[in-house]
């Protein structure tokens, strides 16, 4: 079974290590790790990814920016994108969605909701 | 709930640089429990009383420099117990009536205190792993900041005497 490639896009160091620590219970995934929009970006593009976690507020690039940049990659058009955030107000949530997130988490968070999320998104 | 206590703990221990202490409870409060708007006090044991040194949501002037037993920050230090407010409805910020205190302790010795005066605005309240982080971060965050200072310090000191032997070989 080929490995699925996560990337986790988060600038928090406690943030990221928590994620990756839930996405290696669920199964064999190769996990990258990008500290910003712009690190995300470069990461996408020199693999392909099948599924994108970001965080929101980030230096340099936040999220929602790269959030929009990589859907108007054609090869990322249908790449499931998790947003965790910590901005809770529906408004966020309907924006990052508008702009083709598939998933809106807000902090704090437990594992299991990223769990759940991910095995939703990619169907198993 | 174990892997938010597994993480704070690790990432507590992982450095013994004092800042990059601070910044991980920081991060703690804010993507772990929830806070919006909290800060850190460090006891001065010279003159007792409990300094600002590190915040987020608001700017590290508007912390209270507060002395030990003053208010319910002095209080909450002197008696090492954790303080939440009786009701969170309708609390406006009063820097020196948190929301919540954690005094940080190493057994019974409380270096320091997390106050918390808002949190984000779809945490609506406490729960049962935010008490277990916040008896995590009392004691391991203690411990780290402890250990931290303490290792500044003595390369502060290696860095003096170092000078010294440097010169006097010259």
């Amino acid at each position: 079974m080929t490995a699925l490639k996560v990337l986790v896009v988060e600038d928090s160091p406690t943030m990221r290590q928590l994620i990756v620590f839930a996405l290696k219970r669920i199964r064999n995934f190769q996990i990258v790790e990008a500290n910003d929009g712009v690190d995300g970006l470069k990461k996408l593009n020199a693999e392909k990814f099948d599924l994108i976690l970001t965080d929101i507020n980030m230096p340099i690039m936040d999220g929602l920016k790269l959030v929009s940049m990589v859907r108007n990659d054609p090869n990322y058009s249908n790449v499931p994108i998790v947003i965790i955030t910590t901005e809770g107000a529906a408004e966020d949530r309907d924006r990052a969605l508008a702009l083709g997130a598939n998933a809106y988490i807000t902090k704090p968070i437990q594992t299991t909701q990223i769990l759940d999320t991910v095995r939703s998104l990619l169907k198993f | 709930m174990l892997a938010n206590l597994y993480i704070a703990s690790f990432q507590l221990h992982s450095t013994l640089d004092f800042k990059e202490v601070l910044q991980i409870i920081l991060e703690i409060n804010i993507n772990l429990i929830g806070a919006e708007e909290f800060g850190i006090l460090l006891l001065d044991e010279k003159t007792n009383r409990l300094e600002p040194v590190a915040c987020e949501g608001l700017e590290l002037g508007q912390l209270p420099s507060v002395g030990v037993g003053q208010g319910i920050i002095g209080e909450a230090v002197k008696s090492g117990e954790n303080y939440f407010i009786a009701t969170m409805d309708g609390y406006q910020r009063d820097v020196l009536a948190p929301m919540v205190c954690v005094p940080l302790k190493i057994k019974e010795h409380v270096i320091g205190v997390i106050v918390i005066y808002k949190l984000l605005v779809q945490k609506e309240q406490f729960t049962s792993v935010d008490h277990e982080l916040f008896s995590l971060l009392a004691g391991h965050a203690a411990t780290a900041i402890f250990s931290s200072r303490l290792y500044s310090e003595s390369e502060r000191k290696l860095s003096t005497i170092q000078g010294f032997i440097d010169l006097l070989t010259k």
